[in-house]
């Protein structure tokens, strides 16, 4: 089944193929050095909706001047605790954390699926079209805003890092 | 037709509008009566298990079946100040009395008198044309999340969608919570018209989004076998080798069209807007039809979010309740104008920018 | 029934299980939800045959705009079944055609 496969028309599906504003990386430096992580935002368009910047204790998610402005990080603020990426709408918002080890990161991702992994479950890892990329082992699994939309921490291959954006759990 | 039901204020449509409408009238004082087609009230708000965009005001991050809990509590606080009439449809309304016909179930009719009205009815589906269009399993979007996300029937096995606009991107996501397989994304623009985290949501799952498609047959005999989809190129034209996709269902996300029967036999001036998806009513800032005992608000005012619908719903309710002489704070109308305009400032907001400009009036001559 | 077992974010409450019929048959559905859905959830997905072409039709949009879903219910032709609840012994019947109103049927 032929997606087009030029960048343009790969974006235009809603895979992102660039960073821009909206979808910008942490400093690679601190980055690395970051224990907990730092978020990683993929919110290129601009549309009306605040809330990874209302919900963020820290002003790291800069306040918005106007409602449809695309999120700005001020990396020097984030805690990587990942109350946006349980409240964003869109779920847009993913924690990476590269202190895990020498070769793994730990990825705060998202999810409203069945079935729901457990600690310590091995789920596929995958990309931004849903390819299989890796496998991962659950290391957390929180529901912190009580509103059924769960964050799953998983520790995955650290050269992925910028490949995987979900999971798929085998129930 | 003996019976005669009067309120101050009827409200038509008991969706994200019509609530909102009724709440803010009645929580100033003005004895509403909502009448509701379906079984429940709620309309779209109750099918939807994303959570919304927008800012808090709108209820930014909760999700949609649970904003209409929040919208019905409020209402509930107001105790009889309304009443909710479900499984209860508006069917005409004759100007020169000034009077609405209604019926209950099937066998129900009666009169309504309303000092004023607020036509909230909503939209309704779009099909587009090609063979076959008419078996069953080719299905409505909203059909598929009624069956789904109200009263928890599979749909189907696999499901080919139409259209990657928002609904056809968040209905997608909602058949892969309920378990359904999506077979692809059919959309024949360059690019999603929905929002773009919203795409990727479903890409990211392995759904995929075939835009320069369009669907050109759906096979079966009695029902639904599959679908045959071919490539578009710049002009629409269909160009490159037909498919065929095995699926159950196809889900038309199409686009909707705002449903005005009452404004047309109200005599209301009508404009068709395409950027509104349809013919829609002239209204002034306040929502006021040319009809000046009947208002407008949310879909039935042209196709719009949700979280629009329900501003448009106070800013109609506090004008009725006005001109029905409650005491109103002019503050409040200018702040929801604001929510309003901030909601509509962005890209995607340019459209609806661009067909409300050609409906606005300055203002009715009194 | 095909009904979602489970879901993520939504808890189904059902109302209480009821007996009715579809053309004479027994099937079983949830009073107060709508007949078209308990059809569905029993894998009925014809509803009516048109007047003239004798195409099948299910429902479409599922709100009580688009005229799709009609059947006979108790007699009653041209019934919104996606938005008529369903009742214990419910009398439902594939439509053919217009329908006759109970009186003409008579």
């Amino acid at each position: 089944m032929s997606c087009g496969c030029d960048k343009t028309k790969l974006f235009n599906s809603g895979v992102l193929v660039d960073r821009m504003p909206g979808a910008i990386l942490p400093p690679q430096a601190e980055w690395e050095a970051k224990k907990n992580g730092y978020v990683v935002i993929e919110c290129p368009q601009r549309i009306p909706c605040n809330p990874c910047a209302t919900s963020c204790p820290t002003g790291a998610v800069v306040p918005f001047t106007d409602i449809n402005d695309v999120p700005t990080i001020d990396y020097s603020k984030c805690t990587g605790c990942a109350l946006c990426v349980a409240k964003c709408p869109g779920l847009a918002c993913f924690v990476i954390d590269l202190t895990y080890s020498a070769d793994k990161a730990v990825i705060k991702l998202p999810y409203e699926l069945v079935p729901v992994p457990a600690k310590g479950d091995t789920v596929k890892c995958l990309d931004r079209t849903g390819n299989v990329v890796s496998e991962g082992e659950v290391s957390m699994v929180s529901e912190p805003l009580k509103d059924q939309t769960i964050v799953v921490s998983v520790v995955i291959p650290k050269d992925k890092v910028h490949e995987i954006r979900a999971i798929k759990a085998v129930g | 037709m003996r019976k005669t039901l009067e309120t101050e204020l009827l409200v038509i449509g008991g969706g994200a509008a019509g609530l909102c409408a009724a709440a803010e009238a009645a929580g100033a004082g003005v004895k509403t009566t909502v009448i509701e087609s379906d079984l429940h009230p709620g309309g779209q708000l109750v099918k939807q298990t994303h959570k919304f965009f927008g800012s808090k005001d709108e209820y930014a991050g909760t999700r949609g079946y649970k904003i209409s809990d929040i919208l019905l509590d409020e209402i509930k606080g107001l105790g009889d100040k309304v009443e909710i009439k479900t499984n209860t449809t508006v069917t005409a309304y004759y100007p020169e009395e000034g009077i609405y016909t209604a019926m209950k179930g099937e066998d129900e009719y009666y009169r309504i008198k309303a000092k004023k009205t607020i036509v909230a009815t909503g939209a309704q589906e779009r099909l587009i044309p090609f063979p076959n269009n008419d078996l069953p399993g080719v299905y409505g979007a909203g059909a598929v999340q009624t069956l789904m996300n109200v009263y928890g029937v599979v749909p189907g096995k696999k499901v080919v969608m139409v259209g990657a606009g928002n609904i056809g991107l968040i209905v997608s996501y909602q058949l892969t919570q309920a378990g359904v397989e999506v077979a692809a994304v059919v959309e024949a623009m360059p690019r999603v018209g929905g929002y773009w985290v919203h795409a990727a949501k479903i890409r990211r799952l392995g759904i995929p989004i075939l835009l320069q498609h369009t669907i050109t047959e759906a096979l079966g005999d009695q029902t639904i076998t599959g679908a045959v989809i071919q490539p578009l190129n710049d002009k629409f034209e269909r160009v490159g080798e037909p498919q065929k996709i095995d699926c159950d269902v196809i889900c038309m996300a199409v686009g909707l069209t705002p449903t005005t029967e009452l404004f047309w036999q109200a005599g209301c001036k009508m404009l068709f807007v395409p950027q509104l998806c349809g013919h829609v009513p002239f209204r002034d800032n306040t929502m006021r039809t040319s009809n000046p005992d009947i208002w407008v608000a949310g879909d039935a005012s042209g196709i719009e979010e949700a979280s629009a619908a329900m501003v448009e719903g106070r800013i109609a309710g506090f004008s009725a309740a006005k001109a029905l002489g409650k005491n109103m704070e002019q503050t409040k109308f200018d702040e929801y104008w604001k929510r309003l305009e901030h909601l509509r400032a962005g890209e995607v907001g340019e459209k609806i920018r661009g067909g409300i400009c050609q409906v606005l009036s300055a203002g009715w001559e009194a | 029934m095909e009904l979602i077992k489970e879901h993520p974010i939504l808890e189904y409450k059902h109302g209480k299980e009821v007996v009715f019929t579809l053309d004479g048959k027994e099937l079983k559905g949830y009073a107060g939800e709508p007949i078209a859905m308990a059809l569905h959830a029993n894998g009925v997905h014809i509803y009516r045959i048109t007047p003239e072409m004798k195409r099948p039709r299910g429902f479409f949009c599922a709100i009580g705009k688009c005229s799709s879903c009609f059947m006979v219910v108790d007699g009653v032709p041209n019934v919104r079944t996606c938005v008529t609840p369903l009742e214990a012994g419910m009398k439902v019947e594939t439509q053919h055609g217009k329908g006759l109103v109970p009186l003409e049927a008579q």
